[in-house]
């Protein structure tokens, strides 16, 4: 079984930050927004590099949410950083229309989502962004891993034209996927190959997802792992040549299950392939306060909740 | 250029067009419509520099923004009659399969349009982000932007009023259509907002009214006023006093018509009260 090796803990973040950073010195007309959280989205560094390219907004997300819209009337490519909550839920309206419904060519970047946010509580920790990033038409939806990964998705959809919900989060996290990878955008990522189960993850859960299938290599079972980092537009083909050779599928993503990778998937699943799927999510709950570990285990989001996972859903294949 | 009589034979002729739009589908928003028609007629066809053919980012142009979207049917008969798209295009307006969706948008490339607009308080803020990228361009071009007064009810004007003083956003000029009238009745009675001049001002905007908001000359004498004030460090604020549903005596002065269409023996007034001046379409 491959394996992968963390080169050392970091945030997410921290790869949007540096992602920016490269941006800046390439690409002239990539402006960047903030919402009053410039060091926590790791901004600072395009900020002293192009003080006439950041745009320092306040506590007021609508208002930078419609900004941006307006900056890419003449060309800009606006990147907005805030709070993943703030970054949709409470902007959901300006996003819908001066955004997504304007075809405007905005990056709407987003940290510190889900429960991993920690002692701050549920207010700050959105569990619902994913789903009411997907359903706007127009929108691609993408859920970074790992530093590495985050820096290349970053850099990537700058050159996608069209809206982009980027959604990644604070904790210091394993960092494994190549530091030198293309990010393509809608495709899928097979990092084990396996015949008993397909283990579909997003965002922090591929780490997970990985320490799972090597405790299920162990128990003899063979997992292979998908990192899914583009929820919207899924990569169906990669899904569907999975499961069509485990025939069953666990998702696990740091996200309630209404909405969110899970849905997607069972969607595809039962149009063109029925299997048995079992989800690895918050079950339509609000987060509390607490360290990520803590939540992360009391939420049932972890390695451990994808091995009970995955081992019911291959004794419900027959 | 184009001088007075000319402006007000293309806003007659502005209103027949709103009025047979809205009348046709019985639906729209004639009130406000008919309340602008002079000033967006004067923006488009005197006061803006614009080029005659439509690119989204607008480069070397002043551009509009419309946050008010529900004047919509003005704002189509005026982009049509500027030569943005075929006038005949005005009778599909709010039809199944039209570019002339119920509210403007981007979404069905109609020429003329670059942000949808409909749910209000949005508009300010698009125009500023706007206003920022011409800056960033070296454009020395003027945004415009038209907002209704009740819309001032919604929250995000405010962030954006305060961010444009802020930062200087001096290229942009907002006009506020004050008409006093909403859906629900006279904006006085259903949420007051206080002294609009004084809020702006205090927000840090230069203030420039327009007390007789259906009059060409003085939306020219004013909107001239405006632009001289632009590049002084200060967002500007215009303040055009009008009369919704103005040209339609039976429209005027009430919020009875904001949403409402005429019947076919209403329209055969308006129309009777606006002779044709430039051919319906």
């Amino acid at each position: 079984m491959k394996t992968y090796t963390n080169t050392g803990n970091k945030d997410t973040r921290s790869g949007f930050g540096a992602g920016l950073t490269e941006l800046g010195q390439t690409n002239e007309k990539v402006v960047a927004l903030c919402a009053d959280l410039i060091g926590s989205l790791k901004m600072d560094d395009f900020k002293k590099n192009h003080p006439e390219r950041f745009f320092q907004i306040g506590i007021a997300e609508a208002n930078m949410i419609g900004i941006a819209a307006g900056l890419t009337i003449g060309g800009k490519i606006p990147f907005t950083g805030t709070f993943a909550n703030f970054s949709t839920g409470r902007v959901y309206d300006q996003i819908r229309q001066s955004v997504a419904y304007s075809d405007k060519n905005v990056k709407i970047c987003a940290s510190h989502a889900g429960l991993t946010l920690g002692e701050d509580g549920a207010t700050h920790q959105i569990l619902e962004d994913i789903g009411l990033m997907k359903m706007l038409p127009g929108m691609t939806v993408i859920n970074t891993c790992d530093y590495n990964q985050t820096k290349a998705a970053t850099i990537a959809i700058a050159d996608h034209k069209g809206p982009v919900y980027l959604r990644f989060g604070r904790p210091s996290v394993p960092n494994f996927t190549p530091e030198d990878q293309t990010f393509e955008i809608g495709k899928a990522l097979q990092l084990t190959e396996g015949t008993d189960v397909t283990i579909v993850a997003t965002g922090h859960l591929v780490w997970e997802a990985l320490e799972a299938a090597k405790v299920l290599h162990e128990k003899g079972i063979s997992a292979e792992v998908i990192d899914i980092h583009t929820i919207k537009p899924l990569d169906d083909d990669a899904i569907l040549k999975s499961v069509g050779k485990t025939g069953c599928v666990v998702t696990a993503e740091e996200h309630n299950y209404m909405g969110g990778l899970g849905e997607s998937v069972a969607r595809v699943l039962s149009l063109n392939h029925p299997a048995p799927q079992e989800f690895v999510a918050t079950q339509d709950t609000f987060g509390e306060s607490g360290t990520p570990a803590q939540l992360m285990e009391k939420y049932g989001l972890n390695s451990a909740s994808i091995i009970k996972a995955a081992e019911k859903v291959i004794s419900r294949k027959k | 250029m184009s001088n007075t009589q000319q402006l007000e034979d293309l806003t007659t002729q502005v209103r027949r067009d709103i009025l047979r739009m809205v009348h046709k589908v019985n639906s729209g928003h004639p009130g406000g419509s008919l309340g602008c028609a002079e000033f967006i007629v004067a923006l488009y066809n005197e006061i803006m520099d614009r080029k005659d053919t439509f690119d989204m980012d607008g480069i070397g142009e002043d551009l509009f923004f419309l946050s008010n979207g529900h004047i919509s049917p003005v704002f189509y008969s005026v982009l049509a009659r500027a030569g943005y798209f075929p006038v005949e295009e005005l009778s599909t307006f709010r039809l199944i399969n039209s570019r002339l969706q119920g509210h403007p948008t981007t979404h069905e490339g109609l020429p003329g349009i670059r942000v949808a607009s409909g749910s209000l308080g949005q508009g300010m803020s698009v125009a500023i982000g706007a206003a920022q990228a011409k800056k960033l361009n070296k454009d020395a071009h003027l945004i415009y932007s038209l907002h209704g007064d009740g819309e001032l009810q919604e929250g995000q004007n405010w962030e954006a009023i305060m961010y444009a003083a802020g930062n200087n956003v001096d290229n942009l000029i907002s006009t506020i259509d004050l008409n006093g009238q909403q859906i629900d009745g006279p904006t006085d009675v259903v949420l007051p907002l206080g002294n609009v001049k004084e809020k702006f001002e205090a927000f840090g905007w230069t203030v420039v009214e327009i007390n007789q908001g259906n009059n060409i000359d003085e939306i020219l004498k004013g909107m001239a006023v405006a632009k001289s004030k632009t590049g002084q460090g200060k967002p500007v604020c215009v303040l055009l006093k009008t009369v919704m549903g103005n040209g339609v005596d039976f429209m005027m002065h009430t919020h009875a018509w904001h949403g409402k269409a005429p019947n076919d023996e209403q329209l055969a007034i308006g129309l009777e009260q606006n002779a044709e001046t430039l051919g319906d379409y």
